[in-house]
C-alpha cells in the first residue's frame, strides 16, 4: 500500500512540476531564454492566494482569479522591462538578468511580506480515502493531476488548432521568416510569457496547497526542480514538460521514500545527468541545428 | 510612379558598410533583378527592402509611401512578401500550417481559396499538405516558400536566391514558375546570383557590386553586355 501511495504522491508532485515546466519550457522555445525568476513567479501567486483567500476570507476561487492575473501582469512586465531590451544582448547577459529577477522578486517578497514562514490554507482539503487507513488520495492530488491535463490537453489544442497558437509555434522556429509572415514577435514573446506566468500562478496554489507553507523562497526550490524536469524532457517540448514533470515527481517521491529525505535531489540530479548523457536533447527533445 | 522606389540607402552591419549607395525602381506589373556575386550586397537590399534591417540613410518607398521606422511584420499587410534566402519554411510545421502562416495578415474566409490557388500552381504541395515541412525535397521547400509569401497576396513578391542548391531541372521549373506569375500580372524582385536564369525572365536589371550598383538595364541588353558576359555567364 506504501508502495501505491508513494506512487499517487510522485504523480501529484509530478504533474504540479509539469505545469511549472510547461512554462520554463515555452519560453525558452520562443524567447530563448532560461528565465529563472519563473519558480518566484509562483510564490508571488501563491501570496495572492494567502492573502484574498487566509487574510481577506474571500472564495479560493476569487483568489486564484486574483493569483492568475497579478502572474500574467507580472510575467508580461518583467518580460518588457528585464528582458526585452537584452533581445540583441549575448545569452550569458540575459541569464544574469533573469537570476537578478529571481533575487528581485524575492527580496521584494521579503520587503513587501516579511520573511517569516506563513501558514498557507489549502484551497481544498480532505482525501478521497480507498482503502480506508492505508491508501488515499487527497483531493489537492486529484486536482493537480486534472489542472495538469487540462492544462495540457488546452495548451496542446492551443499550439495546434489556433492561429496565435500556430504563430508562437513558427516564432519558436524562425523569428526572422516569423517576421516576414506578418507575424509580431515582440507581441508573441510577450504573450508566451503571459500563459507561462498565469501557469504558474495555478502550479504555486497547487504546490502551497500540498505543502502549506509560504516564504518568499517558497517557489525557489520547485522552479529548479521544474526547469530540471523541463530539461529531462526536452526543453521546448510541451510534451516533453509533462513526461519530465511526472518522472520527475515520481524519482523524487522514490528516493525520499526508499533512499534517504536528504538525497532526494542527488538522486533526481543524479538521473538527470545519465539522461543527459545519453540523450543530450531530453526525453522528447529534437536535435535543432543551431541557424548561423 | 514606380511600385517600390529605393533611394540611394546606405546599410551598414556594425561598421562594415556592406549597401553604399544603392537605387533602384520596380514598376507595376514588371520582374526587376538584382543580379550579382556572393556578398555584392543583394541579400541586404532586399532584407532592407522587407524592413528586417534599416538603411543608415537613403529611402524605400513603397506605393508612394516611405517605409522608415515601420516595422517588418507591418510590412507584410501593406504587400510586400519575401521568399528569404534559404527558404526559411517552418520544418517542424505541416505544409499547411506553412501556408496559414502565410496568410496570417489575411482574413479567415480568405485562407481556404489562396490555399486553393497555391495547390492549384503547386500541385506537388497538395499531395503532401499533411506533411512535416521538413521533409519536402530541395524543390518542393522552394515551391512551399513561394506559395507561402503568395498566401499574403502581395503587391511585390521578392525572391532572394530561388535556385539556390537546387538541380538544373528543378532550378528551370521554379523560373517557369515566376514567368507565370509574370504573365499572371505579378511584380517580382528577383534577386540571383545565376544571372543566366534571372535575366532571361526580367524585364528590367541591375548589377550589384561590392555594395554599389555597376550596370543596369533590359534583360535583354545585360544578357547581351560583354560585362556581364565575362562577369557572370561565363564567357
Amino acid at each position: 500500500m506504501s508502495f501505491l501511495n508513494n506512487v499517487i504522491t510522485g504523480i501529484s508532485l509530478g504533474s504540479i512540476y509539469a505545469i511549472i515546466a510547461l512554462g520554463y519550457t515555452m519560453v525558452y522555445g520562443i524567447a530563448k531564454m532560461l528565465n529563472f525568476a519563473h519558480g518566484d513567479v509562483i510564490m508571488v501567486g501563491a501570496y495572492m492566494v494567502f492573502f484574498a483567500a487566509g487574510r481577506f476570507g474571500l472564495p479560493s476561487v476569487v483568489g486564484v482569479l486574483l493569483a492568475v492575473v497579478v502572474c500574467t501582469v507580472l510575467g508580461v512586465v518583467i518580460e518588457r522591462l528585464a528582458y526585452k531590451p537584452l533581445r540583441q544582448a549575448p545569452s550569458l547577459a540575459v541569464l544574469i538578468t533573469a537570476i537578478g529577477v529571481s533575487y528581485f522578486l524575492q527580496n521584494g517578497a521579503q520587503i513587501l511580506w516579511g520573511a517569516a514562514t506563513k501558514r498557507f490554507t489549502p484551497v481544498v482539503e480532505g482525501t478521497l480515502e480507498l482503502v480506508p487507513g492505508q491508501l488515499g488520495i487527497s483531493y489537492v492530488a486529484i486536482l493537480s493531476v486534472v489542472c495538469c491535463i487540462a492544462v495540457m490537453a488546452a495548451l496542446t489544442l492551443f499550439t495546434t488548432r489556433t492561429r496565435m497558437g500556430k504563430a508562437m509555434r513558427a516564432c519558436s522556429e524562425d523569428k526572422a521568416a516569423a517576421q516576414l509572415m506578418g507575424i509580431n514577435v515582440d507581441a508573441t514573446i510577450s504573450s508566451t510569457f503571459a500563459i507561462g506566468s498565469a501557469l504558474a500562478a495555478v502550479a504555486g496554489v497547487l504546490m502551497c496547497s500540498a505543502y502549506p507553507v509560504l516564504s518568499p523562497t517558497t517557489g525557489s526550490m520547485p522552479g529548479i526542480r521544474a526547469f530540471t524536469a523541463a530539461v529531462f524532457g526536452g526543453i521546448g517540448s510541451i510534451p516533453g514538460a509533462l513526461l519530465g514533470g511526472i518522472l520527475l515527481g515520481i524519482i523524487e517521491t522514490f528516493a525520499k521514500a526508499y533512499i534517504s529525505t536528504d538525497l532526494s535531489d542527488a538522486v533526481v540530479f543524479a538521473v538527470l545527468i545519465v539522461v543527459l548523457l545519453v540523450k543530450p536533447t531530453g526525453l522528447m527533445g529534437r536535435y535543432v541545428p543551431e541557424k548561423v | 510612379m514606380a511600385l517600390l522606389q529605393v533611394e540611394d540607402i546606405h546599410v551598414y552591419y556594425g561598421s562594415i558598410h556592406a549597401v553604399k549607395g544603392v537605387s533602384f525602381e520596380v514598376n507595376e506589373g514588371e520582374v526587376v533583378t538584382l543580379i550579382g556575386a556572393n556578398g555584392a550586397g543583394k541579400s541586404t537590399v532586399l532584407n532592407t527592402v522587407s524592413g528586417l534591417l534599416h538603411p543608415r540613410s537613403g529611402s524605400v518607398q513603397f506605393m508612394g509611401q516611405d517605409l522608415k521606422g515601420i516595422a517588418a511584420h507591418k510590412l507584410v499587410e501593406r504587400g510586400l512578401a519575401q521568399v528569404p534566402e534559404g527558404r526559411r519554411i517552418f520544418l517542424q510545421m505541416t505544409v499547411e500550417e506553412n501556408l496559414e502562416m502565410g496568410a496570417y495578415t489575411q482574413a479567415n474566409s480568405s485562407i481556404a481559396p489562396g490555399i486553393a490557388d497555391v495547390y492549384k500552381r503547386f500541385p506537388r504541395l497538395e499531395e503532401r499538405r499533411r506533411q512535416i515541412a521538413g521533409t519536402l525535397s530541395g524543390g518542393e521547400q522552394q515551391m512551399l516558400a513561394m506559395g507561402r509569401a503568395l498566401m499574403s497576396r502581395p503587391r511585390l513578391l521578392m525572391l532572394d536566391e530561388p535556385s539556390m542548391g537546387l538541380a538544373p531541372i528543378l532550378v528551370e521549373q521554379i523560373f517557369d514558375i515566376i514567368k507565370e506569375l509574370h504573365e499572371a500580372g505579378t511584380t517580382i524582385l528577383l534577386v540571383e546570383q545565376n544571372a543566366q536564369a534571372a535575366l532571361s525572365v526580367a524585364d528590367r536589371a541591375y548589377v550589384l557590386e561590392t555594395g554599389r550598383i555597376s550596370l543596369s538595364g533590359t534583360g535583354a541588353e545585360l544578357m547581351a553586355s560583354d560585362q556581364v558576359r565575362k562577369a557572370y555567364l561565363g564567357g
